[in-house]
């Protein structure tokens, strides 16, 4: 086996045990290229069955091209599709003029939040990497959040030899990573060899290309004339910059990840 | 190129402010890892507190720990050498996170145990490495940082290494290199230190890429444990992870400890190049099986050489993280591989403070942070090896309440004698159900006759007067049972002039089912074939399907684990003489 196999391995794995756990569970798809390398995960996970629904919280916010992308693959791949939106808080005019972590804990966190308690999710699947940022490189593959999808991170159950989080109290549910332990480089490299489609965005254009998709107003690109997956690989082995230095809401504050992330933030 | 590139994963371990967290920073500092601008970021937060620039904060990354100026809990993060990947593990030093740190060194190949120069060993430096040991790895370094507080001194490392190496060897962990540092001023990390000319061997940063990996676990004995079992098409695949040995199709493979056999059908696959006729460790594998009998989650899959343990008690070493102690007569969860049973503590044989190994004999409780020896009985039988055999089936998980509380190692099956007194009571408590339930009388009159048999009938032939008055069966009855054990070779008529009924095998060798076999005993309560067209189908109709299903596969797998021989030990230890009624 080689590095990508075990990695893969494991994340099949790890979303087996959370099928075989969890009776309401579902899968958050950003329409990035790490949920939807995940996405694939599952495909071979199931044999080309996807057991379960997937989410996407739609802050109304978000590059169009994403927006086509997602509705492309949904049909492409048949996906039970949700898409949620926090419409009372679009109502009130939130958005991100009234403060950036403001508008990702109303349109992203509680929007979450809402889904998870409408559909009553015990499990959900997220593709984060512990690569990505501080909070997440501390956070467990199966990671519980309470009632109002609260993160205690200094209290972390200890998880060993693959033995994971499964008992927990009544209305609380548990945030499954499978691709916690994959890099980026990784992804790009398992996007190219199982010939994954990804939105167009991260391939350079004009000198530019996202290197991380969110909200338009809060991501930028990066300067880059990446416009193959060689090409990006080749870039990321040499770039000193981090993954997520065009994401806007991560520079608002010195923890501002840990502080949105512990509110129940992807 | 880039992908065949092997990873290493390293936890770094030892005493509270030792200087675990620096040494990370100033790894990923000295080999360009970090991102632009991280160091700088760092620098800015430590002004913003009034603090000075810690590299540990390039890790710390929660507030709290930056607060604190503590680690809390692990961080995973990447690097690479020329040579090779790695992933460096901190752990907390504070014995507040032990269970942190266990969850950092359970995953970890190897260790860097960290030693403060002028502290000297502490109690957190022997209690990590107890733990290394007891979580079995070997491939240790220990560095004695913070050198630059002694003056650099050879006379302080020494003896710093010989105090820990008269530890370490006592739990037979060898470290391969003691290595003098100072991680914040960089001495020995990615560079020889100038500062410390008598020290001639590798700094650390070298030092780390002459761990040897471990071989692949691909030539062991096959143990491939069922995860689940889908139906989502005409298919029914077996899923799971294999870990350890290699399976191919046509392998004629054992099911424990059900203890079914069967063919591998096919290798099933969704992308068509993971086509396959041969899997092996460490792959997330489906296959489907040429016998469609139930099969579930937790069973254990091995080759019929080499087969796995199985029973409901073993021996075993455990670390203990739980706020509640752990104690006798309470029902706990185990986790061992992917079989989830109840358990309980039956002795604890002996307690030991990691720090001191200090051991105590008569210990009723294993309270927080401690090691025990003990004596575990689960509800059912399981599958499992000894940990020294098979690392992946040899350990365990257990589960206070919501939580993962403790782990521990299996250090063997537990003695037979001791064992099957009390397996036997469970296995009569569980037999006497399954009597009320739909046993006709030729099944016990059956079960009398041939526990009468093996009882009696070891130093000369059992005649069939003899049976019939200790078993008090009327003749008629008694001569077509003997006919059929006759028939299906069960018992032997030998004749002579010691002439009777003797075991027509071994009695060890003679299971429940066998003997149920020959009076067409079928003790399911639920046809099989009906609860296999609900599976995977509606839940709510399941639910009850499952418990039911549940039912048949305990009452089948206790028939087919209960030998005649220790039916036979009962029969004589129990008083009249009756065993069944």
């Amino acid at each position: 086996m080689d590095h990508l196999d075990k990695l893969e391995a494991q994340s099949i794995y790890i979303l087996r045990e959370a099928y075989k756990h969890f009776g309401k569970l579902g899968m958050l798809w950003s329409i990035g290229k790490d949920s939807t390398v995940m996405l694939w995960l599952a495909k071979k996970a199931f044999f080309g069955h996807c057991p379960f629904p997937f989410i996407h919280i739609d802050t109304t916010y978000k590059i169009p091209e994403m927006i086509k992308f997602r509705d492309k693959i949904a049909e492409e791949f048949n996906l039970d599709l949700i898409v949620h939106t926090n419409e009372a808080a679009l109502k009130e005019g939130m958005g991100p003029q009234e403060g950036r972590l403001v508008c990702c804990k109303a349109l992203k966190t509680e929007g979450l939040a809402q889904v998870i308690k409408e559909h009553k999710f015990e499990g959900l699947i997220l593709g984060i990497r512990r690569d990505e940022e501080g909070s997440r490189s501390k956070e467990r593959v199966f990671s519980e959040r309470n009632v109002d999808s609260k993160w205690d991170y200094t209290n972390q159950p200890p998880e060993l030899w693959d033995q994971f989080k499964t008992d927990f109290k009544k209305g609380n549910h548990i945030r499954v990573h499978p691709i916690l332990h994959w890099n980026e480089i990784d992804i790009w490299n398992y996007i190219k060899r199982e010939n994954i489609p990804v939105v167009d965005l991260y391939f350079a254009k004009d000198g530019k290309r996202y290197r991380s998709l969110g909200c338009a107003p809060c991501t930028n690109p990066i300067k880059s004339n990446a416009s193959n997956i060689d090409e990006i690989i080749e870039e990321l082995k040499n770039t000193k910059q981090s993954e997520r230095a065009g994401r806007a809401q991560d520079q608002e504050d010195a923890h501002a990840m840990q502080k949105l992330r512990k509110e129940g933030y992807m | 190129m880039e992908k065949t590139r092997e990873t290493l994963k390293i936890v770094v371990v030892g005493h509270v402010d030792h200087g675990k967290s620096t040494l990370i920073g100033r790894l990923l500092y000295d080999t360009n890892s970090l991102p632009e601008g991280t160091v700088e970021r760092v620098k800015r937060i430590s002004k913003e507190k009034g603090k000075t620039f810690e590299y540990a904060y390039l890790l710390d990354a929660f507030e709290e720990e930056q607060r604190q100026g503590i680690t809390i809990d692990i961080t995973q993060l990447q690097f690479h050498t020329e040579k090779r990947d790695y992933v460096i593990i901190d752990a907390p030093g504070h014995k507040e996170f032990l269970k942190n740190m266990i969850s950092g060194a359970a995953s970890a190949e190897a260790a860097l145990l960290l030693v403060d120069a002028n502290e000297g060993v502490k109690e957190q430096s022997r209690r990590h490495g107890y733990i290394l040991s007891l979580l079995g790895i070997q491939k240790v370094y220990v560095i004695v940082n913070k050198m630059d507080l002694v003056d650099y001194s050879m006379t302080r490392f020494n003896q710093i290494r010989n105090e820990m190496n008269e530890f370490l060897n006592n739990l037979g962990v060898y470290p391969l290199k003691y290595i003098p540092t100072s991680a914040f001023l960089g001495e020995n990390i990615a560079r020889s230190s100038k500062k410390m000319p008598w020290y001639d061997e590798e700094p650390i940063l070298k030092a780390i890429d002459l761990f040897e990996k471990d071989k692949e676990i691909s030539d062991k004995p096959l143990r491939f444990p069922i995860q689940d079992v889908y139906k989502f098409d005409d298919r029914r695949i077996i899923v799971g992870r294999i870990e350890s040995g290699q399976l191919k199709i046509g392998d004629e493979i054992l099911i424990s400890p059900s203890n079914k056999t069967t063919r591998v059908k096919g290798i099933e696959y969704w992308s068509e190049k993971d086509k396959t006729d041969k899997v092996s460790a460490g792959m997330s594998v489906g296959i489907t099986v040429e016998d469609e009998f139930f099969n579930n989650r937790g069973e254990l899959i091995s080759h019929k050489k080499d087969t796995p343990l199985t029973g409901m008690f073993f021996r075993a070493n455990l670390f203990w993280l739980g706020k509640k102690d752990l104690v006798k007569n309470k029902k706990y969860k185990l986790k061992l591989t992917t079989q989830e049973v109840e358990c309980e503590i039956l002795s604890i044989n002996k307690v030991i403070d990691a720090s001191t190994l200090e051991t105590f004999e008569d210990a009723s409780a294993v309270k927080i942070n401690d090691v025990a020896e003990v004596t575990i009985k689960t509800k059912e039988m399981i599958s499992f090896d000894e940990y020294k055999n098979n690392q992946n089936t040899g350990r365990f998980v257990i589960v206070d309440r919501f939580d993962v509380s403790g782990g521990g190692i299996i250090v063997a099956a537990d003695n037979k004698e001791l064992s099957n007194v009390i397996q036997l009571e469970d296995y009569l408590k569980n037999f006497t159900k399954c009597f009320n339930m739909d046993i006709s009388w030729k099944g016990k009159y059956g079960l009398r006759v041939i526990a009468d048999v093996a009882a009696n009938g070891t130093e000369k032939p059992v005649t069939k007067n003899d049976i019939s008055q200790r078993q008090n069966i009327p003749d008629v009855h008694l001569e077509e049972i003997l006919f059929r054990f006759v028939n299906a070779g069960l018992i032997k008529y030998i004749d002579g002039p010691q002439k009777g009924y003797i075991l027509g095998k071994d009695s060890e060798n003679i299971i429940i089912a066998d003997i149920m076999q020959v009076f067409d005993e079928n003790l399911s309560i639920i046809n099989e074939n009906s609860i296999e067209s609900n599976i995977r189908g509606k839940v709510e109709d399941c639910l009850l399907v499952n418990v039911w299903k549940k039912i048949n596969e305990s009452i089948n797998t206790m028939l087919d684990s209960i030998t005649l021989k220790d039916l036979v030990q009962e029969y004589n230890n129990s008083n009249d003489r009756q065993l069944i009624c």
